[in-house]
């Protein structure tokens, strides 16, 4: 039987790496990818809890990320396609349309 | 027996969750980044949930990584490839990086309620019927929702993306 914070563990490490996929590196779609190891990492304690605690809606929710997840990824990916097509760019600290 | 594949199963994730931050071609990131959720899944079923593995392996390894390739392919990758990560200024970045991990960490092992080995109740019977009564008795509205969710953006997508006409 693995104890549960085995699996949260493996979150945390999962959701630092993402995290650090996200605040550093230069290229849109490695964040986005590693937007999306995130989410994974929220996915493994959700499902975790829920198993403990016997309870199906760690599992439930679960299922609303990965739902809402592949919308994220939609529009992310037309967003890109589009800015690629107008600025020709590829690097985060390009997109200063917003003057963020 | 099982916390071996665990072990196994989860260094094959991390390890494959740094080369998805460390790749300097995305294409690289892409597959590094299908081979984590692959080990995602099969962790997916060591924690009972296989309805879940299966939805995994569909949508993210299935579509979602499918579409990160196909952008990949309409786009020129090749300019963005020399320079990985951001240039100057990591440092605090990296501070903060370590402060969270450490926090998380510590939340974790010293806390007394995430020990416990065996789980609190288990209960028996068809899990992925009870799942499914669950998922379209009590949570029919938020069903409702990310259904509309998800067509919405499918239209924005398909408008964001399409050639300006005029």
């Amino acid at each position: 039987m693995v104890p549960l914070w085995w699996y949260i563990l493996l979150g945390v490490v999962l959701f630092v790496i993402g995290a650090a996929g996200v605040l550093l590196r230069r290229n849109i779609l490695v964040v986005l990818m590693s937007l999306e190891l995130l989410l994974n990492s929220v996915n493994i304690n959700f499902i975790a809890f829920g198993r403990q605690y016997d309870d199906f809606r760690g599992q439930i929710f679960a299922i609303f990320v990965i739902a809402i997840t592949a919308a994220e990824v939609a529009v992310a990916l037309g967003i890109l396609v589009a800015l690629v097509r107008n600025k020709s760019t590829l690097k985060v600290d390009d997109v200063t349309m917003m003057k963020g | 027996m099982d916390q071996g594949f665990f072990l196994l199963f989860a260094t094959v994730a991390v390890v494959a969750a740094l080369m998805v931050v460390v790749a300097r071609n995305p294409v690289h990131s892409a597959l590094a980044l299908m081979a984590c959720f692959l080990q995602i899944s099969a962790i997916f079923i060591m924690l009972g949930a296989p309805l879940l593995a299966v939805i995994q392996i569909f949508v993210y390894v299935g579509a979602i990584m499918v579409l990160f390739l196909f952008v990949i392919m309409m786009i020129d990758v090749r300019e963005a490839v020399l320079q990985r990560f951001l240039p100057g200024g990591n440092l605090p970045t990296l501070v903060l990086l370590v402060l969270l991990g450490i926090e998380m960490l510590v939340l974790v092992l010293r806390s007394d309620r995430f020990s416990v080995t065996e789980p609190v109740a288990t209960r028996g019977g068809d899990a992925i019927r009870q799942l499914s009564t669950t998922l379209f008795a009590d949570y029919l509205l938020p069903f409702e929702a990310a259904s509309v969710i998800l067509l919405a953006a499918l239209v924005g997508a398909i408008v964001l993306a399409r050639k300006e006409s005029g």
